[in-house]
This record gives C-alpha cells, structure tokens and sequence, in this order.
C-alpha cells in the first residue's frame, strides 16, 4: 500500500499580517526573487499549499507541502528610489519558509 | 551561396532536448508524430481563449464574480480546460492598473494566452517591469496617470495570472463576440488597455 501523502504544512499567516521574506541566499533553485529578500509587505492571500520547489529541484518529493501566500509590498519600500505613487505595489508569491513575523 | 551564418554548437538545453526526446521515441513511450502534433498545437494557440473569458465577464456580472474568486474553475465553466494551471484574474478599476510579468523565468499563462511574446521573455521586460513599471509601460504607449495605482504582479511560482481589463466605453450593446475582438494579448498582460 502506497504511504499517505503527509498533510500540508499548517499556514501561520493570514491576509493582513505583515511578513518579512527572509534575507538569506541558499544555493540551489529557489523561487524566492533577490529583490524582494528582506523586505516586509502585507499577506494578501492564501494561494493554497504546493510541494517546495527547492526540494523538488532535487528530485525529491517537496512534501510536506508548504502554504503559498500572495504578499504585497509597497513600490516605496522595495526601491528607495522608486518613480511613482506611494499607493503603487508589487505582489509576489512566496512560499512560508520564506517568511517571519517582522 | 546563402550564407550559412556563423556555426554554433548545440547548447546544453538543446542537446538534452534532443537526447531526452531520442530516447523516448526508442523506448516508445511517444512516436515523433506525437511530439510534432504537440509542439503544433502549442504554436497555434493563440489569445482567444482569454479574450472570451474577458468579453464574458464583461457581459455577465455573476461570471465575473465567479472569475475573480476562482479564475480556474471559472475558465473550465466556459469548456475552457487549463490544465495545471492555478489561474488568478486581477481587476483594472479606475483606481487601479495591474500588469503581469515573471522576474525568474517566463511564467505566462499559456493555455489561455498561447506562446508568450519575445519581449515578455526578455532580461529587459523581466527586470525592469518591477523596478520602474511606470516607464516600461510609457514604452509600451501607455501612460497611466500618478492617481492610477500600479499594481505589478510577479508570477514567482505556482498561480499564473490574467488581467482583466475595464470595458472600454461606446460599447453598450456589443454581444461577446465583438467585445472580444477588441481584447488583445497585450490587454491581458497589462501593458495595453483595450479600445473601442
């Protein structure tokens, strides 16, 4: 008998919690956008709970699955410089190990 | 003579392409003929589909509700299927413009898009649709107001996303076919607003 899938991780945030993705550069194939590393932004959503890709990179099975969330980071605080609105964002998928409380 | 052009080995890519490929046929897990009928009906995907999802929830204000909550299940309604596709619809309101880009690799939703266009592809596009949205718009003929928020969506893993453009005016009474022959590829990525 195959084994049971393991349940997905439990999520730790909700919409409206800020989060700050964590400023640390493993190797390997990560999803996780250089520029987005140590900025704090608002959970969005909960996109649902997918096999980590970094493990899944190396050919293993990336479960438990990790929760996905939708963050929004204001353009202001991603470049110091940034030409626009202070009501302008960007959003960004970003898989929980990636995030803490800030 | 034609010039044969500067000779180039096989990249890495291609060549693992090639081999993967060579060995599947031998094994005969797929023929040749199938590879080719997918790679062709890959190429003759085109914007349509998404075009009609859009001119749909145009028309039909329940739909769109429906869209927006659960973009996947609301394409597979309309016969629709997008297989592995976890598909968010965001919403241009006058308060708001989204575009789409994917900062990693090229991550489009192609099943109702088709081929994703070269520049989408492109180191330029990639990088600096995030960093300065509002000048890489302009360059696309796009100017969008201070007022107007810029809302960049960065496709980095597993949800694929399709903007939902707002119904341009001068267009009461149009039946969904006309209305989504004005929704082109680039209405859907966010760098173009359609026009009546």
């Amino acid at each position: 008998m195959a084994r049971a899938r393991p349940r997905p991780l439990k999520e730790q945030f909700r919409p409206g919690d800020a989060v700050r993705v964590l400023d640390a550069y493993p190797l390997g194939h990560v999803r996780t956008p250089f520029y987005i590393r140590g900025k704090t932004g608002t959970v969005e959503r909960l996109c649902g709970a997918f096999p980590n890709p970094e493990e899944l990179a190396q050919m293993r099975d990336g479960l438990p699955a990790q929760p996905l969330y939708r963050v929004r980071f204001r353009q202001q605080d991603v470049w110091p410089d940034y030409r626009g609105g202070a009501d302008d964002v960007v959003e960004v998928e970003i898989y929980q190990h990636w995030l803490e409380k800030p | 003579m034609n010039d044969p052009g500067p000779y180039r080995p096989l990249t890495y890519f291609q060549l693992m392409e090639i081999s993967l490929r060579e060995l599947l046929v031998e094994k005969g897990v797929v023929t040749e003929e199938e590879v080719a009928e997918e790679v062709e009906a890959m190429r003759k995907r085109g914007y349509e589909r998404g075009a009609r999802v859009v001119a749909r929830a145009w028309v039909d204000r329940e739909y769109k509700q429906r869209l927006l909550a659960n973009g996947t299940k609301a394409c597979e309604e309309l016969g629709l299927e997008v297989p592995a596709l976890k598909l968010l619809v965001v919403e241009n309101t006058p308060e708001v413009h989204n575009a789409i880009v994917c900062t990693l690799c090229s991550c489009y939703p192609r099943m109702l898009l088709g081929i994703p266009p070269e520049w989408y592809k492109s180191r330029n596009y990639r990088s600096r649709m995030v960093r300065e949205p509002r000048a890489v718009l302009a360059e696309f003929g796009l100017e969008i107001p201070e007022r107007v928020a810029i809302r960049v969506h960065d496709s980095t893993a597993d949800m694929r996303y399709l903007v939902l453009p707002m119904r341009p005016p001068g267009t009461d009474g149009w039946n969904e076919e006309r209305l989504a022959s004005l929704v082109t590829r680039d209405c859907m990525i966010g760098v173009a607003v359609p026009k009546a």
